[in-house]
């Protein structure tokens, strides 16, 4: 069997198909014997990258294309859709960081980014007016 | 994955346990949020939500913990939560929801803490 699996799965924006793109990406973490907080980790980063597709993206063919890619060491993953882009001051995190209370600073679904950014390892973020990518890496650790 | 949706409510003199089962999601969440304000309308301001047998929280279920934490400040009140994976506690902790409502290992934990 080869080290290296690219699994390719696109996913209608409706409600809940989040998560078969989470369950795809925790099969192949477990194939490679993340442990099982990574799992967990890779299926919220993967979760929260597609829900802010499906609200924010205003994508006209409604799908989120997801590109998975495992070796030994490390899970890739590549969300894209094609919709509008995302600003500059929501790419930076000004938005979602920095608020001093409850009642203004967790509200906005923006913070899905925050938590994206801390629990992977690497995360990249393209952008235009013909759509978004975000690219995130999970590297294993080990036992 | 798609676990079945559920929430247990049990109710205690000065406290009620919140118990959810499933993704928690905007659905599961307005179901939570509709229950613990049914309960804080009605004076139970002491609150524990067991997240024990809820494996996913997104962030549209974080924002909904959050209007109830609100709805509790509002009325001087206490929630707790219990249950937590390791991943979701350190996404509670990021949210600052730990600076609002206390993270306990089990659910006697978080009720003698209330």
């Amino acid at each position: 069997m080869s080290n290296e699996h690219k699994v390719l799965l696109t996913i209608p924006m409706y409600p809940d198909m989040e998560l078969a793109a989470a369950k795809t990406g925790s099969v192949l973490a477990e194939l490679k014997d993340f442990n099982e907080e990574a799992v967990e980790e890779i299926q919220l980063a993967i979760i929260e990258t597609c829900i802010n597709a499906s609200e924010h993206s205003q994508s006209e063919d409604k799908e989120v294309h997801i590109q998975f890619l495992v070796t030994d060491d490390r899970l890739e993953v590549k969300i894209t859709d094609r919709g509008v882009g995302i600003t500059a001051d929501t790419l930076d995190g000004t938005r979602l960081l920095g608020r001093p209370t409850v009642h203004t600073d967790l509200r906005k679904r923006g913070r899905g980014l925050q938590i994206i950014r801390a629990l992977m390892d690497e995360v990249v973020i393209e952008s235009s007016p013909n759509g978004t990518t975000v690219s995130f890496t999970k590297k294993k650790t080990p036992p | 994955m798609l676990d079945k949706l559920d929430i247990q409510i049990r109710e205690a003199k000065e406290h009620a346990v919140i118990e959810t089962t499933g993704y928690l999601n905007d659905a599961l969440g307005e179901q939570l949020a509709e229950k613990a304000q049914a309960l804080i309308q009605d004076g139970c301001t002491q609150l524990v939500i067991n997240l024990e047998k809820t494996t996913l929280i997104n962030s549209i279920g974080i924002s909904i913990l959050i209007e109830i934490i609100e709805a509790l400040t509002e009325r001087e009140g206490t929630l707790n939560f219990c249950g937590l994976s390791a991943t979701q506690e350190r996404t509670f902790r990021m949210m600052a929801i730990a600076k609002y409502a206390g993270i306990f290992p089990d659910e006697e934990s978080a009720i003698a803490n209330l």
